[in-house]
């Protein structure tokens, strides 16, 4: 285990002794006292496995390609923007516009998450971006959503009580969301259809959620004890007759 | 027989090949340019006006519609019109009648005015998947509200708010009499504005019966001539609208004649079958600005406080007049531009009368910022909206609603052939002729009017995307979001924006 | 030509703090928690709203006033002297340091207006805003800061720490403080084009940009405010004194005006909150702020946070015993209050309003 101290460190020189240790080879970083530092982990490539120990700053893990990224507090916002592989999670909540244009990789999340999350998450050939939420979201969950999975749970809601906000899947073409708790279509985005969840469903939920309880100390069984709804585009172009030729 | 001067300004002209002598070109012209020669269709080109309808209706693209190309020799301070009008005079000692919005060219402002956009600095909004909000209030609003709280601490409204009509977007029908176009058109008006949550207007020739079921989408018009007014008319509507002056003639009155005054016209405008029905130049009962505080009152006690909508024709003293009109009560004013469309108009009138909506505009929401009562009233602008683009311009420049009449017309086969005084439309919108009239199907072309409605609000809501900003309030009388190209330094003043690159 | 001004774009970090038992805190804090953020700044501004500072002259107008040249302050000194009584004047204690080379001269002021003076329905606060204008738009070379009682406004040109260093905020205590860091995309070099922007008790710190700002600058020239700073942050803090101040709303009935429900949340309520929330977004459509923001508005009563209505700007909230804090990050509440109690994002549109004790 490598530490670096990131007490009261401008985040240029934090960055920069993160990369020196990965480049001389350090598999397991711990990073202390960080708060609000940006850009930690951003374009950061290969197998490495770093404990953030604070609140780290915005762009997370942006463009980053391969590390396992493990922050024991809260965490801002714009996390894992454009991300094509790697792990992170977040023993907290996590603020707005997490997982943009995500490729690849996963995010599992404790807490709540902030607005526009999952926003255009895609994938590509056997990439397939996740995220997962414990808690609650805010509105435009899974926007332009075009691959991938996005997974809210509202572990800490009572059952029927509204965990997501409004504009839910507004825009989505593509990927599913899975919401364990109710859903209602007026809060929903016009593409989206909702749907009950089937043997094959829950099959994709528990592979999923298996790594998530194991990753967060959380019981499968528990998590898995509520219905999920699923969403799913229901039209890949809803916007055909909108335009004059 | 004499042989006017005035020489054909089109060329009808049928490929005889492709012609198979169907005989629905004679059938649908309204103008009787084709008649039946024994063996072949006979042309009397100089009664074709160039509206298309045979066009569209020959099952073998036979028709062929030219400019005539004999001419008078080109000058450059002679027009073609100018020209020949004077033939036409020197020939029936008569004012030559237009028809539709004034067509000469000239400085077009809309076209001078670019919208803004947000790029990094402010955010665009994704029109389509995030909220976008077009809905729009006219009429007087307080400057201000008052709560009280009861005892658990909730607030409760004390001011009583006046009353207001909802539209779901800032685009209504200007008014369109019964008599000055079809039922039919009418229903189209109707049936689309309710379809699409805005209002249409029946101008001044009453109510025909089968409007009633669309009422809650209707403001009832009261003008000179009084047509069709009595209390019953007055409560029919939302909203009950004086009509001053129109754009395309400002200072004048009507006649529609009584070879026009079919039955059902007659009945909906309350006066005998086959009497002229003349709407005097002003008013009578309006002199004064204090007469019109009487009118706007009476109409008030008359139908238990119904917003009461002013319609004036934008003249050089537009803002001086307007204001009055608010201080005298109105809910709402409805300005005319001079290029504002018309069923008859003599052309003298139409085009060198009044002055453009948007200095008008400008200047009528300047006016009332400035005395400190622009709430009291709303402003429709109208005169010349051609597109969304001139909507979003004239909303920017201060308008709460744009009214759209020509265009809304287009939709149901309107070609602006500038003809609608003859009575002979043959899209069945300006003529009573019962085979012509037949023509325009209300439901077919209800479907029409409410796609084009739709097309704007999309168009409407991309533009206050590009904008950075997700209520249509945002936009009204916002003119920072304004830049002039072309426009010298005193009409940008006179508008109120900024040049581009500032 | 009203029209013909250039608007100030800007990009921002903000922070701010309350004691609801009004526990005086350092100036030191307030710096601290802004520093951290001094990248959502660019280094052209930065500034500091201190609110319980002055309690030995409460009953004054407290005037901080910038001068770009001296006889600008003559014209301002005569001017006030004929309308107040100056119970004392001084410069605002500085620091020199090396990041700033030249600084506008800076003066305090506590002043109380003369009873003959003050005429009109509006009163004394109604006389005092319109002298502020007056200087503001009339006097050349010279504006006001902050014009209100026991409360200051500090703010120029440089970054969080360097500003705080250069106004020696540690040695102002107050119960509330708003901070705020700017990057200027224009203007840049102009103190009096930091945050915040106060009138009256009245201040704003303000993230993101109103674009709505063409309408809003209108409406309020309507109710006689000129607006002579080039600024959209200039415009919230004039809707909130005419909500609050002339029109009498309460801080809560101001936010639904400033960030309103969408019509079809709106269509949801029961008949009588539907009522009235048509109601006020009919009477006052020209006050919605459209477009990204987050604001921390600050008044002698509490401090209120609040974003647009789609959430385009973070605000982030957190409290501890009395305290509640409220930021542009997370980061920025825990470099002063490493272990809050609670910490929460306020939903779009929903204002976070803290009201001090009494």
């Amino acid at each position: 285990m490598f530490e670096i101290d990131a007490k009261d460190k401008y985040y240029r020189d934090l960055n920069e002794e993160v990369r020196a240790a990965v480049d001389s080879g350090e598999k397991d970083i711990r990073l202390k006292n960080v708060n609000g530092q940006y850009y930690l982990a951003t374009g950061l490539r290969g197998k490495v496995n770093i404990t953030i120990e604070g609140v780290p700053g915005n762009d997370l893990s942006a463009f980053m390609d391969g590390p396992t990224v493990n922050i024991k507090s809260n965490a801002q916002d714009n996390i894992a923007n454009t991300m094509n592989a790697g792990k992170i999670v977040i023993h907290g909540s996590a603020g707005d516009v997490l997982g943009y244009g995500m490729r690849g990789g996963k995010m599992h999340i404790r807490g709540d998450v902030g607005y526009r999350v999952g926003i255009h998450m895609k994938g590509v050939k056997r990439q397939s971006p996740t995220i997962i939420a414990g808690g609650t979201a805010g509105d435009f969950f899974g926007e332009y959503m075009a691959g991938g999975v996005l997974i809210l749970l509202g572990l800490d809601s009572p059952e029927e009580s509204p965990i997501v906000g409004d504009y839910l899947g507004t825009g989505m073409h593509g990927g599913t969301i899975y919401i364990r708790g109710p859903v209602q279509q007026k809060y929903c985005g016009a593409e989206v259809g909702v749907m009950e969840t089937d043997a094959d469903d829950k099959k994709v939920l528990e592979k999923h959620l298996k790594e998530y309880c194991a990753d967060l100390g959380l019981d499968l069984k528990e998590v898995m004890s509520r219905p999920f709804k699923k969403l799913i585009p229901v039209s890949s172009r809803p916007y055909g007759n909108l335009y004059a030729y | 027989m004499f042989k006017s001067q005035a020489p054909p300004i089109f060329r009808a002209t049928i490929d005889t090949d492709k012609c198979i002598r169907c005989k629905r070109c004679i059938q649908n012209c309204g103008w009787s340019t084709y008649s039946w020669g024994g063996d072949r269709v006979q042309i009397d080109t100089s009664k074709c006006v160039n509206c298309l309808r045979c066009y569209h209706y020959c099952p073998t693209e036979a028709i062929e519609i030219l400019k005539e190309e004999t001419r008078f020799k080109d000058n450059g301070y002679w027009s073609y019109n100018h020209i020949r009008n004077i033939k036409r005079q020197a020939e029936t000692g008569g004012i030559p009648l237009t028809g539709m919005g004034c067509d000469r060219e000239g400085t077009i402002l809309f076209d001078h005015l670019m919208l803004d956009a947000c790029q990094v600095t402010n955010p665009s909004i994704d029109p389509l998947r995030e909220p976008m909000e077009l809905k729009t209030f006219l009429g007087k609003k307080p400057s201000k509200l008052e709560f009280t709280k009861d005892k658990n601490g909730k607030r409760k409204l004390v001011t009583k708010m006046p009353p207001n009509l909802e539209l779901a977007a800032p685009v209504i029908f200007s008014p369109m009499s019964y008599g000055s176009i079809s039922l039919n058109a009418q229903k189209v008006l109707a049936r689309a504005a309710k379809e699409c949550g805005i209002l249409m207007n029946t101008g001044e020739g009453g109510l025909h019966e089968d409007l009633k079921p669309y009422t809650s989408n209707i403001i009832v018009q009261v003008a000179s001539g009084r047509f069709g007014v009595n209390p019953e008319y007055l409560n029919a509507g939302v909203a009950v609208e004086i009509k001053i002056g129109q754009g395309a003639k400002p200072g004048i009155g009507g006649h529609l004649p009584g070879e026009k005054i079919p039955l059902e016209v007659a009945k909906a405008r309350m006066i005998p079958v086959g009497t002229d029905a003349l709407s005097p130049a002003p008013q009578h009962d309006i002199y004064s600005i204090e007469d019109l505080r009487q009118l706007i009152y009476a109409i008030k006690e008359a139908t238990n406080y119904k917003p009461v909508s002013v319609k004036i024709a934008t003249v050089h003293n537009v803002a001086a007049i307007a204001s009055g009109i608010v201080r005298a009560g109105a809910d709402i004013v409805y300005l005319d531009g001079f290029r504002g469309g018309t069923g008859a108009a003599p052309g003298i009138i139409r085009d060198h009368l009044g002055i453009p909506i948007e200095h008008a505009l400008a200047a009528v929401d300047d006016r009332l910022r400035q005395e400190g009562i622009r709430n009291e009233a709303s402003i429709i602008a109208a005169g010349g909206i051609r597109s969304a683009a001139d909507a979003a311009k004239a909303i920017a420049l201060g308008a709460d609603a744009v009214a759209i009449g020509t265009a809304a017309l287009m939709t149901m086969g309107c070609t602006l052939c500038g003809k609608c005084y003859t009575g002979n439309c043959s899209w069945g919108i300006t003529t009573q002729r019962p085979e012509l009239t037949a023509r325009l199907d209300p439901e077919v072309y209800a479907v029409r009017l409410s796609n084009l409605i739709r097309a704007w609000v999309h168009e409407l809501m991309e533009v206050l995307g590009a904008l950075g900003v997700n209520a249509v309030e945002s936009l009204r009388g916002s003119r920072e979001r304004l830049r002039g190209v072309g426009l010298d330094a005193q009409t940008l003043d006179m508008l109120g924006i900024k040049p581009a690159g500032r | 030509m009203n029209h013909d001004f250039q608007k100030d774009i800007a990009g921002c970090g903000l922070t701010g703090l309350i004691s609801k038992k009004r526990t005086r805190v350092s100036g030191a804090i307030i710096a601290k928690s802004l520093t951290l953020m001094t990248d959502r700044g660019n280094g052209l501004g930065a500034g500091y709203a201190a609110y319980g500072i002055y309690p030995d002259f409460e009953e004054f107008y407290a005037f901080h006033i910038m001068y770009d040249v001296q006889s600008a302050r003559f014209s301002v000194e005569e001017y006030l002297k004929d309308n107040f009584h100056v119970e004392k004047v001084e410069e605002i204690p500085t620091t020199p340091v090396p990041e700033i080379a030249i600084n506008p001269l800076l003066v305090r002021y506590f002043i109380s207006p003369l009873k003959d003076k003050v005429t009109g329905s509006g009163g004394e606060e109604d006389f005092v805003v319109n002298v502020v204008m007056k200087i503001n738009s009339e006097i050349d070379g010279a504006y006001v800061f902050s014009s209100g009682k026991n409360m200051g406004v500090f703010k120029g040109v440089g970054n969080p720490s360097v500003i705080s260093k250069f106004f020696r905020l540690d040695e102002y205590e107050g119960h509330i403080w708003t901070a705020h860091t700017r990057f200027p995309t224009n203007t840049p070099g102009w103190w009096g084009g930091a945050h915040p922007f106060t009138l009256l008790d009245w201040s704003i710190v303000h993230n993101g940009e109103i674009s709505s700002y063409g309408i809003n600058k209108r409406y309020l020239e309507m109710f006689g405010y000129k607006l002579s700073l080039l600024t959209d942050t200039e415009v919230v803090a004039y809707l909130f004194d005419l909500l609050i101040r002339r029109h009498g709303l309460d801080v809560e009935t101001a936010c639904t005006i400033l960030a309103a429900p969408f019509w079809k949340d709106i269509d949801d309520l029961d008949p009588d909150e539907k009522e009235m929330v048509t109601a006020l977004r009919q009477t006052y459509a020209s006050a919605l702020l459209n477009g990204p923001f987050s604001l921390l508005f600050g008044h002698k009563n509490g401090l209120v946070g609040i974003n647009d209505r789609i959430k385009l700007r973070p605000l982030v909230a957190a409290t501890k015993d009395d305290m509640v804090y409220m930021a542009s990050e997370e980061s920025a509440i825990r470099a002063i209050c490493p272990v809050p109690e609670k910490v929460w994002a306020p939903r779009a549109g929903n204002p976070v309003i803290v009201t001090l004790d009494n």
